[in-house]
């Protein structure tokens, strides 16, 4: 082995690398999916898990709202400062409201509250099945006649999907709420005006597609984390490699498909 | 009874179990000697369906349990408990959620009993009170017999003890022996239990099986293995530095002979 890779040059060496890391990626994305129909056939099956699932829209939801509401918040102060000075160079600023609410309800709402899910409840997520199956606890599961993919995973493929869009109509609602109030007490718009271009061009469609980006984006993160989290071997180390890669994964998967579902929504 | 025949399993190039045959007799206690990283986990593992040999038959009472599908394992995994090396307790639970876990997933007790059903476990391996405490505040040897309280809370007729006494010290080791010897008196299981532990292994045991290079090298029982005439057996049994396993590695060569 060492023999042979000393007498390749260097060209070899990258293609043999990078034919390594795709492999890897491939693979990955396999077990990802086989992942993903082991917990479509077992969320179905009976006894449900029911108990697992609310504890778990717990941790997603409700503890990850303050993170996503203040993250939601300054996106839409910030976007409105910004797009204010854009567009006072061509007298444009009535158009400040509609640009905030499109911009958060069809893109930043859903792909921050996704990234921050990522960062947190990935890593939590990861971490947790890791030290589970580092410590043998995921074949504990085994033998006490439960099958760890559904009572670990369901749950929290189940809550993240429900809990994502919840989260993200309040990302909404607080983002235009943030650009409504750098708008009409920091800048000086006509709040009137600043609600009623929110009102004009906003439809129903750029909420709902959110929604359902939202849902993915839920559903991508859990599958990935749990599966980084079951594949973690190798003590503690391993552990914090599981959920390095848990978050990395998860959150370029939420920029990745949104651009997909982006394209083919609109 | 467990009749385990050609077993092998392999982990990429490495092969850990090559045609390995072992006889486990209902009732008994048999007891698998080997070396550290010499597959006595992985065999107790292909038992219970953890891991898929790539070849073997395990037969129990009859039954291959390598050609039965999720299902049927499902079924036959109610007939095992095992207690783990680091015990595995879940340590989100407390301790009566943890003994009560096989309880309430097989639904096998009303939610008004469990409490009193648990405590009975518990109190079969020495233990009363504790139910409230977290895994994290139980000592080594505690969390041994909560464990173990957890592997028979559901009544297995089979029971694994993977390196029962590795870890604790002498007198907390020698609690958890009589533990396995009054199971099996008591409630009449049939067990494997893997170590390389000879003190334990000589008080526990019906028959004592050495695994080695993948295959069951000697089966007997305690007095036959502590009196064994083949070499390899003799130097694992007496613990002895210099010997036939340890001149056929090659780092141990180097480091013994130095």
């Amino acid at each position: 082995m060492t023999d042979s890779t000393a007498r390749k040059n260097g060209a070899a060496r990258l293609a043999e690398l990078l034919g390594q890391r795709v492999y890897a990626m491939v693979l990955d994305l396999g077990a990802i999916f086989t992942l993903f129909v082991q917990v479509v056939s077992w969320a179905v099956r009976p006894p449900s898990e029911i108990r697992n699932i609310v504890k778990q829209m717990e941790e997603v939801g409700v503890r990850s709202m303050p993170v996503v509401l203040v993250t939601a918040t300054f996106t839409g102060m910030v976007l409105a400062l910004q797009s204010y000075s854009g567009f006072q160079r061509f007298g444009a600023t009535s158009f400040v409201g509609s640009v905030v609410a499109l911009s958060i309800t069809r893109e930043l709402g859903p792909v921050f509250a996704g990234l921050m899910v990522s960062g947190r409840v990935g890593a939590s997520m990861a971490a947790e099945l890791g030290t589970m199956k580092v410590t043998e606890q995921i074949d504990a599961l085994v033998t006490l006649a439960t099958n760890p993919v559904k009572y670990l995973v369901v749950p929290r493929v189940v809550a993240a999907t429900l809990v994502l869009p919840v989260l993200v109509v309040f990302a909404d609602l607080l983002g235009i709420v943030g650009g409504y109030f750098v708008s009409v007490h920091l800048l000086g718009a006509n709040p009137y005006v600043y609600i009623a271009k929110t009102y004009q061009y906003l439809e129903f469609k750029d909420i709902y597609t959110g929604l359902i980006k939202a849902s993915v984006f839920g559903t991508l993160i859990a599958l990935i984390s749990c599966h980084h989290g079951f594949v973690a071997q190798g003590g503690a180390e391993g552990v914090g490699r599981a959920t390095t890669r848990a978050v990395v994964a998860s959150s370029m998967m939420v920029l990745i498909s949104d651009y997909f579902m982006t394209s083919f929504m609109f | 009874m467990i009749a385990i025949r050609g077993l092998s399993k392999r982990f990429g190039k490495k092969v850990v179990l090559d045609g390995l045959d072992l006889t486990v007799p209902k009732g008994k206690n048999t007891v698998v000697i080997g070396g550290s990283g010499t597959g006595k986990s992985v065999l107790v593992k292909c038992a219970v369906g953890l891991l898929r040999p790539e070849a073997g038959e395990i037969l129990i009472d009859g039954q291959d349990i390598l050609r039965m599908d999720e299902r049927e394992l499902v079924r036959v995994r109610r007939r095992f408990g095992m207690l783990f090396q680091g015990s595995a307790l879940f340590d989100s639970m407390d301790v009566g959620d943890n003994v009560a876990f096989a309880l309430r997933r097989l639904k096998m007790h009303p939610e008004g009993h469990i409490r009193e059903v648990v405590e009975e476990k518990l109190s079969m391996v020495g233990l009363r009170d504790i139910q409230r405490l977290m895994p994290a505040e139980l000592s080594g040897g505690m969390k041994k017999r909560v464990g173990l309280a957890r592997a028979i809370a559901s009544e297995p007729d089979i029971l694994l003890y993977d390196e029962p006494t590795t870890g604790l010290d002498p007198i907390m080791a020698d609690v958890i022996n009589d533990l396995i010897i009054s199971l099996r008196e008591t409630i009449g299981v049939t067990s494997i239990t893997i170590t390389h532990d000879m003190a334990s292994a000589y008080k526990i045991a019906d028959q004592i099986a050495m695994l080695y290079k993948g295959k069951i090298i000697e089966v007997g029982t305690p007095e036959e293995i502590r009196t064994t005439s083949n070499p390899v057996v003799a130097q694992f049994v007496q613990g002895r530095a210099h010997g036939p396993i340890t001149d056929e590695s090659e780092e141990f060569v180097r480091f013994v002979s130095r």
